[in-house]
């Protein structure tokens, strides 16, 4: 194992401490796990926290700040936070207005994030949640838990983020984030398993020469195993499976992601993969965000999600923010 | 009778066995989970028991209910809520007596059983901590030891299965041929309540 770490024990403590030095516009609580936008509460604001395992970074804590979320909640690597942090972060974060909790379906992400909303509401702060769903390799059906939340997470905290800036009310900042969640799907590949710090081992075992489809972000296995494929063939998959599921009328928002230890330059290469079969496929694209947004440590490979808006979805997602992983028009 | 000393050595003997099974847990929910519910565990119980030390809480009941307060703001992830859920409905349960029958507290930890039941949405055969638990609580009548030999039984069960609830659920069919890790920590926690009783009878006698 070579890891730029002290002990696994401290890695989360660790990170948020060299994130406060970073950040001053933040403010981090590395006892109690909770990074909050400084100049919170926004008075006459909704606010909107988020929050799930570390190890997904930026999610969440990079996506703190104006237009996006008001705090997150780290959880420890891959494991959801408790419900005193999402309490703490919704005290510290509600201007009277209400606070969306925006919540990956993970099924320790629903059950600690459901416990903080009863907490919370007993304090006096008015509650809503969006659930995010839309990994399209896990079919919904009745005997399983529904499928995963990953990717869209991003496009939900900014768009509702960005609605929350503008005033917009609880239950309108509620519903956009579910129209965005609604409206997003994402397909993930892996080329390699993740170390966690506390195992310090790959996860799952991946020969040379073969890949993952279908992977979430949390180091598991996915639904497939093939052997290795080059961009082009992996963009037909990832966008096809995608585009089998639903079929975008309007223009779509495009992010592909890296999943930690993917390059940039592998990552553009992809998009121009992913570009091409969408324009095979007819699907107009309104905006592309290629990066390393919603990772799973240091996995190889990368996600597509796609979100398909109206004029004003666009509108929000274009809106000004400004956050440690996410900054524009301020 | 149970009271309140019984509950304590309970909690502690199955911080004891968490702690020498961790890395065994890890090392089950790496192919099908992320590799953490070892290191999760033993965080919530090594909480369960400085609190416990710190305050000793007079009834069954009592204890219960500081232990699971402890796992669910320390463990995090699916087993802090469903763990803490375990304790917290058992000993709401219990009612406020100082000392309860064996009986008593088998009713008790079925009621708890069911409360893990309804906020995880878990059945039996989904491969999950119910898998290890609910045989558990069907073997009660027959002693603690029973009960061990039917959770540790109820564990290797879901080798075979493939998962509905929880992060093994999204591999599906690749799932199948591992024993639930969950279901393993279950069948600790139970075989810690045979060993504080045999314990206690080794003291006594």
């Amino acid at each position: 194992m070579r890891m730029l770490i002290n002990v696994p024990e401290t890695v989360v403590a660790d990170a948020l401490r060299g994130m406060a030095a970073a950040h001053p516009e933040l403010v981090v609580d590395v006892e109690n796990r909770v990074i909050v936008r400084r100049d919170a509460p926004v008075a006459g604001k909704v606010a909107l926290v988020s929050g799930g395992g570390s190890g997904h970074e930026p999610l969440h804590g990079g996506f703190v700040g104006p237009g996006m979320l008001s705090a997150a909640c780290p959880g420890e690597v891959f494991t959801s936070p408790v419900p005193d942090q999402m309490v703490r972060a919704a005290a510290a974060v509600d201007s009277g207005a209400g606070v969306l909790f925006v919540v990956k379906n993970y099924t320790g992400d629903v059950l600690n994030f459901e416990m903080a909303a009863e907490l919370a509401e007993d304090e006096g702060i008015q509650i809503a949640k969006v659930l995010v769903d839309d990994d399209v390799a896990v079919t919904d059906s009745l005997y399983t838990a529904g499928r995963r939340g990953t990717g869209a997470t991003l496009f939900v905290e900014k768009i509702a983020g960005a609605a929350a800036d503008e005033g917009q009310p609880l239950e309108r900042v509620e519903a956009i984030a579910r129209q965005v969640n609604e409206n997003s799907r994402s397909f993930g590949v892996a080329l390699n398993a993740c170390t966690t710090p506390a195992k310090g081992s790959p996860t799952f075992d991946l020969p040379p020469g073969e890949l993952e489809l279908g992977i979430g972000i949390h180091g598991e296995p996915g639904r497939e195993r093939r052997p290795m494929m080059t961009s082009g063939e992996i963009a037909d998959v990832a966008v096809n499976a995608i585009l089998d599921d639903f079929t975008p009328r309007n223009p779509v928002l495009a992010l592909v992601n890296g999943m930690g230890a993917t390059p940039l330059l592998e990552l553009y290469g992809f998009n121009a993969e992913v570009q091409r079969v969408l324009a095979q496929r007819g699907v107009a694209v309104a905006h592309t965000l290629v990066g390393n947004y919603v990772t799973s440590l240091d996995m190889a490979g990368a996600s597509v999600t796609l979100c398909q808006i109206d004029e004003e979805l666009l509108r929000l997602w274009k809106a000004p923010v400004s956050t440690a992983g996410l900054r524009w028009g301020m | 009778m149970l009271d309140a000393g019984f509950l304590i050595r309970w909690l502690t003997t199955a911080a004891a066995l968490v702690e020498r099974e961790a890395d065994r847990l890890t090392e089950l929910d790496s192919p099908i989970g992320d590799a953490d519910h070892g290191a999760n565990l033993r965080r919530g119980f090594t909480a369960v028991t400085a609190a416990l030390a710190k305050e000793a809480p007079a009834t069954p009941r009592a204890v219960l209910q500081l232990a699971g307060r402890q796992l669910i703001s320390t463990v995090g992830g699916a087993s802090g809520p469903l763990y803490g859920t375990l304790l917290r409905g058992t000993g709401k349960a219990l009612g406020d007596a100082a000392e309860v029958s064996e009986a008593e507290f088998a009713a008790a930890l079925r009621a708890g059983v069911e409360a893990v039941m309804r906020l995880g949405g878990a059945a039996p055969g989904d491969k999950t901590m119910v898998d290890a638990l609910l045989p558990a609580v069907d073997a009660l009548d027959a002693g603690f030891g029973a009960a061990r030999d039917a959770a540790e039984r109820g564990a290797e069960a879901t080798v075979p299965l493939q998962a509905r609830k929880g992060r093994a659920s999204y591999l599906g069919e690749r799932s199948v041929g591992h024993q639930d890790p969950g279901a393993t920590s279950a069948a600790l926690l139970i075989a810690a309540l045979a060993d504080s009783q045999e314990q206690g009878e080794d003291s006594t006698s």
